[in-house]
């Protein structure tokens, strides 16, 4: 009748670290992800070790030079040493990129879950409201709301949130309709638990995973409507270096030189491969359905 | 049917509502008079106070939300401040170019992600699967306008098959050179968003009870996945697809930069650099107005895919 | 009149040796074991066993519908004297849904919904028979017919959706029906049906292997269903056979230890009659076969007693709102002047078919859905009245288990905090007292106090039952009700379950409200019993009076419809019909009929009927 092993149960943090090993482990790629990740991190905290000439600094002189030996990935229209843009560059994008998103993901999801747990005439107006969001060209929204604005690094950050906001009330919504279907939620309620106790204590740690894999992958949207932005001119103001003004400049020259796109192009791209490789890896470890055959 | 429309149609209004409402407030944000923003910093008081009476800035604010919404729904969506010409007629002479590269860039997305997702959910975990979800993963990893940029490098300028400037019409061959690149620039990202969707929606569709009693009848395996799969499968997909007509569009800002095409996006791009805000009001309008018929073709393709949608 | 076709010799399916096993992370594990046994030709036979015994995976074997990627199998399974097992799969699909023909336990979701009935059964024979689209169609009307279908005509292009479950699994039927099979293969067709429509399809199955001339393969979990129907029974454990044999044989002189255990956890209706107090059951070890007899214990109830909790007039609908301003167009008539009384260590039986209101009754007297009208007085208090603290402090008194053991449970907090949470929201205790209480409760409910540290996915359904009623009884309720508890869990662990329900109703002077829609469990366990139908209790009284001796024609029919695991006392054959269960929906004018009572002394009482009554 009754257990026949009687072990010692893990330590909560344990049960926490065996879980995400094993959600990172169901797809290989995701430690690929999240290992090129890291490393551009790193190389965005210790910019000015890595690449010790001046971003900002000009050399008339030594404009649109290939890269060599002083100037790694040689320089811009202004002489200035695109290594160390990239670099510094990167900095501005994880800033944007993280900020804004953990403002809509925390933000949306709490919409999403008001609209989900109170149903009926909320959860109507509140979704139609979103989707008529959702389906507006994010980056025109974008645009809008960061030309209305003026282009600060608050003010981007706001307006990439912004549009950021609809997919988390969507993916923090449907999980909570059908959390609240189920019985344990009944259970709480007839046990007297307040609506609060029960949607932030039971419902909410049931949906994080889901939650934080869209997350990751609304990172890599952030950043790439960030440098779509830059790119229109619409970002953080020069000189301060950004990827896509970067690629912006080089557009402007760029029957003289190539490599001034592609450095930053293959910049963005590997960054936000990654940040894809990572959150669909996660989400393949996470959705019951793809799960497998039996 | 009839009161499935209307009920539909009367959403579509109450968001059109919303939206132009939202517009309005948004453009009155602005920190700072508009007026001054304009005309810049060496104005003037007088050209400013001029500029105000000629916006209707210094109307009450519900005589200029009326103005607005009476005008919006009439056609009338203002007059541009640099050109002078009504707004109505500059997007109408770019809408075309924009329309084009769209349809074109989606119908090339269809045709290619439906089967290469369909075929990378049956041969699940095989070769297939694994190189359709690498090469999506890759191509909805690029920004458009690093593509376009790539595209523009290597078959425009080195490779010089095809115009830097992709503005050519008239003959069959001229109009091919210039829409080709912007069209596979975006006909391979939304080929690269499709296969992912539809194969997820076809994996969860074989896990279904119902493709399991089809194979316990004895039907054929392909015609298991076409007509007993996919046809649910493409039910969800149609949703996303509508939806994702919207990215569809603003990523064209970006290609149309890149190629020098005319187009909505340049329009747009236009006004922001030129403070041209009257012109911007107008776009929204534009861009909500197609959201919103979008929308509604959309839900209208669901229902009549999904037979148990109640067109009640 | 069609022909049955001419008998073959020798047995229809023969399986020989068959082991069955798939790669779960990484690892094969054998689900089926060496497992032998013959059909004959017009032989039922009933595939028997709890869950992972193998059953469905044995059909899913047969017909080779096992992923390919993760699943193995080895031995023979001899068809038309072909082994299916290396058949290659073309020819393999030949014989899917034409000389061997399955249908499946879900009727809900097993047809395709966007492809009409008419064409969904045509199908097969446009596959297998060369027929173009018209005249398969017209075939399967024929077949629809046979299924006893109503308006069959205009079913053809209907679309699923629009049928109920018992419906649909007569479409299920006609379509395996098609090609005219030797061999169908039901894998728990009726389980997910109501007891008044399982009967029915069980009558039909029946018929239609008389008029083909078929093999039937009939998967349960049902010793009910097996009396009924079963030529011969083969038992399974856990991917093995333990015994086979004709049903006579099984049921009377089991050999196995295993086969004994099970049937005695199983209920038979009407061994309860002439008793007037629940009785456990007596629980046989499956190891080594020794008989545990429950101690004799003294369940009645002093009629005298003041009730815990007395319900008169509820009434609880919902609103269906549609058209564009969401005008209420309809109601629910969920419960509908519903009265009962309830004493301490009682138990009454709720019971009744899919939309008769006997969860909407549980819920709304603990308020987890808003009743619209009526009393419910719980240990004195109206319970409609209180306000949010009131209701917050009664509703520690008054608990539900629930049918889904897994749902239940928040799958992120381990057992011991589940248990612990109300006791610590409610504060009978601080976080010290809290973990003493747990492990006692663990400790009474039959598990071990070291587990409090694991998590719901860790542990088998019966066990996660007990862990709820652990939960429930944390706040030492007088009231507890049982939405299905048992229903979901398998034969043996649910005897055990019932067991332990009953001890400590005997301890605490629990009272229980146990809704259920299985009639023989339900003999067992009430002091009393009331039948519900669209709402409404037509019939309520002491358990015996209800049971042997029902005054209600739905009583009755209910009654009658109840398989009895004992196959001399296999039902005459009735004939088909079929019904279809009414909806308790109503337009939004309906004013709900006045109802007199009848009272048959005893405190039985009987809803006096009328002609016009659904």
């Amino acid at each position: 009748m009754s257990m026949t092993d009687t072990a010692p149960a893990p330590s909560r943090l344990r049960y926490l670290w065996t879980a995400t090993l094993r959600a990172f482990n169901t797809n290989k790629t995701s430690w690929v992800g999240l290992v090129i990740f890291v490393a551009v991190v790193l190389l965005a905290i210790f910019a000015p070790i890595v690449t010790p000439l001046d971003p900002l600094e000009q050399n008339i002189l030594e404009k649109l030079k290939p890269p060599s030996a002083e100037f790694v990935l040689g320089t811009d229209g202004f002489g200035r040493d695109i290594a160390s843009r990239l670099a510094y560059g990167a900095r501005i994008s994880l800033i944007i990129g993280i900020a804004s998103t953990v403002l809509a993901m925390v933000i949306g999801s709490a919409i999403g879950m008001l609209a989900g747990w109170k149903g009926g005439r909320t959860d109507i107006v509140i979704m139609q409201a979103m989707d008529v969001l959702l389906a507006f060209p994010s980056l025109i929204l974008g645009l809008i709301i960061v030309a209305m604005l003026g282009p600060s690094m608050t003010n981007i950050i706001i307006a990439i949130a912004m549009t950021s906001i609809p997919p988390f009330a969507r993916i923090a919504r449907a999980p909570t309709i059908a959390m609240k279907e189920r019985e344990f939620v009944d259970a709480c309620r007839a046990l007297g638990f307040s609506d609060m106790r029960i949607v932030a204590g039971h419902i909410l740690p049931n949906i994080l995973p889901e939650i934080l894999v869209m997350g990751s992958l609304w990172l890599a949207n952030a950043i790439r409507t960030e440098a779509s932005l830059a790119f229109i001119g619409l970002s953080v103001k020069p000189p301060t270096p950004t990827w896509g003004g970067m690629i912006r400049e080089g557009f402007e020259n760029i029957l003289d030189s190539a490599w001034l796109v592609i450095a930053p192009s293959t910049a963005i791209l590997v960054v936000i491969f990654a940040l894809n490789l990572l959150g669909d890896g996660l989400r393949d470890a996470i959705d019951p359905k793809l799960k497998g055959e039996a | 049917m009839t009161a499935f429309l209307v009920r539909r149609l009367g959403f579509a209004l109450v968001t059109l509502f919303a939206v132009l409402t939202l517009v309005f407030v948004l453009v009155r944000i602005v920190p700072g008079d508009p007026a001054q923003v304009i005309l810049g910093d060496q104005a003037s008081q007088e050209a400013i106070m001029a500029l105000r009476e000629k916006l209707g800035l210094n109307r009450p604010i519900h005589a200029q939300y009326l103005t607005f919404i009476s005008g919006a729904l009439v056609g009338d969506w203002g007059t541009s401040m640099v050109t002078g010409r009504p707004v109505i007629q500059e997007v109408l002479n770019v809408l075309p170019w924009t329309i084009e590269l769209t349809l074109i860039s989606l119908v090339l997305g269809i045709v290619i992600g439906v089967p290469l997702g369909i075929a990378a959910a049956v041969k699940r975990n095989r070769f297939t699967d694994y190189a359709a979800r690498i090469a999506s993963l890759l191509g909805l990893s690029f920004p458009p306008f690093v593509s376009a940029l790539l595209l523009l490098l290597g078959f425009a300028i080195i490779l010089p098959w095809f115009p830097v400037i992709s503005a050519k019409s008239g003959s069959f061959s001229a109009w091919f050179q210039s829409i080709t690149l912007p069209a596979i620039n975006l006909g391979l990202i939304t080929a690269a968003y499709i296969t992912r969707v539809t194969r997820s929606a076809m994996l969860e569709v074989l896990q279904e009870d119902y493709v399991r009693t089809a194979r316990a009848k004895g039907v054929p395996i392909n015609a298991v996945i076409i007509r007993h799969a996919l046809r649910n499968a493409l039910i969800p997909v149609i949703t996303i697809v509508g939806l994702y007509l919207g990215i569809l569009i603003g990523n064209s800002v970006l290609t149309e930069i890149v190629f020098s095409r005319p187009g909505l996006g340049k329009l747009i791009v236009g006004a922001l650099n030129q403070r041209d805000y009257t012109m911007l009001q107008g776009m929204m309008v534009i861009y909500t107005l197609v959201v919103v018929v979008v929308n509604l073709a959309t839900d209208i393709a669901y229902g009549v895919a999904d037979p148990r949608v109640k067109l009640k | 009149m069609s022909e049955a076709p001419p008998l073959p010799t020798g047995p229809v399916l023969s399986v020989r040796n068959l082991t069955t096993s798939f790669r779960v992370d990484g690892v094969w594990r054998s689900v089926v074991e060496d497992l032998s046994f013959d059909i004959g030709p017009r032989e039922t036979v009933a595939i028997v066993g709890e869950s992972g015994s193998g059953k469905s995976v044995t059909a899913l074997s047969t017909m080779r519908l096992l992923p390919p990627a993760n699943s193995r199998t080895a031995g023979e399974i001899l068809f038309g004297g072909k082994n299916l097992l290396t058949l290659p799969e073309e020819e393999m699909r030949t014989l899917r849904g034409n000389r061997l023909a399955m249908i499946f336990q879900e009727p809900m979701t097993s047809l395709n919904p966007v492809l009409t009935i008419g064409f969904q059964i045509a199908e097969a024979l446009m596959y297998h028979r060369g027929l173009d689209r018209a005249a398969a169609e017209a075939e399967a009307l024929r077949i629809l017919e046979r299924v006893r279908i109503p308006a069959a005509a205009s079913r053809l292009n209907d679309y699923p959706h629009r049928l109920s479950g018992g419906m649909r699994q007569r479409v299920m039927i006609a379509m395996s029906l098609a090609c005219r099979p030797q061999l169908l293969i039901a894998d728990e067709p009726t389980t997910a049906l109501d007891v008044t429509i399982q009967a029915e399809i069980l009558e039909l199955i029946k018929m239609l292997q008389d008029e083909e001339g078929m093999s039937v393969a009939f998967i349960t979990h049902d010793m009910g269903v097996v009396a009924e129907i079963a030529d011969r029974v083969v038992v399974m454990l856990k991917g093995r056979k333990v015994e086979d044999g004709p049903t006579s044989q099984v049921f009377k002189a089991p050999r196995e230890h295993y086969t004994r255990a099970l049937l005695a956890a199983v209920p038979k209706l009407g061994t309860m009659k002439g008793t007037d107090q629940p009785a456990p059951f007596a629980i046989v070890d499956q190891a080594s076969g020794d008989v545990v007899e429950p101690p004799p214990r003294d369940r009645r109830v002093d009629p005298e007693i003041k009730p815990v909790l007395e319900v008169s007039n509820l009434v609880t609908r919902f609103d269906v709102r549609s058209g564009v301003f969401g005008r209420v167009s309809a109601r629910v008539h969920a419960v509908e002047n519903v009265s009962f009384a309830l004493r301490p260590g009682e138990t009454l039986a709720l019971v009744g078919e899919s939309g008769c209101g006997k969860s909407t009754t549980g819920r709304s007297i603990l308020r987890l859905v808003e009743p619209v009208e009526g009393t419910v007085l719980f240990e004195g208090q109206d319970v409609r009245a209180l306000d949010k603290a009131g209701l917050r402090a009664a509703r520690q008194r008054m608990q539900m288990v629930f049918q889904d053991p897994f749902a239940s449970l928040n799958p992120r907090k381990t057992v011991g905090d589940a248990i612990a949470e109300p006791i610590i929201v409610h504060g009978l205790a601080d976080r010290t007292g809290a973990k003493h209480r747990v492990a006692e409760l663990l400790t009474r409910v039959g598990l071990s106090p070291d587990m409090a540290g694991r998590y719901p996915h860790e542990f088998s359904g019966g066990q996660r039952q007990r862990l709820c009623i652990a939960r429930a009884l944390a706040l030492k309720p007088k009231l507890i009700v049982a939405d299905e508890a048992v229903s979901a869990l398998d034969v043996s662990i649910k005897a055990q379950v019932i067991n332990l329900m009953m001890e400590l109703q005997e301890e605490m002077g629990l009272a229980y409200l146990f809704i259920s829609h299985d009639i023989a469990v339900v003999e067992r366990v009430s002091h009393r019993v009331a039948v519900m139908f669209l709402g409404e209790i037509v019939e309520i009284g002491p358990r015996d009076a209800v049971i042997s001796n029902p005054a209600h024609s739905y009583t009755r029919k209910l009654m009658a419809a109840v398989p009895i695991p004992d196959p001399d006392r296999r039902k005459a054959r009735r004939g088909l019909s079929t019904t279809e269960l009414p909806s308790p929906m109503r337009k939004a004018d309906f004013v709900p009929p006045p109802r007199q009572w009848r009272d048959l002394g005893n405190g039985h009482f009987v809803m006096v009927e009328h002609a016009h009554d659904a």
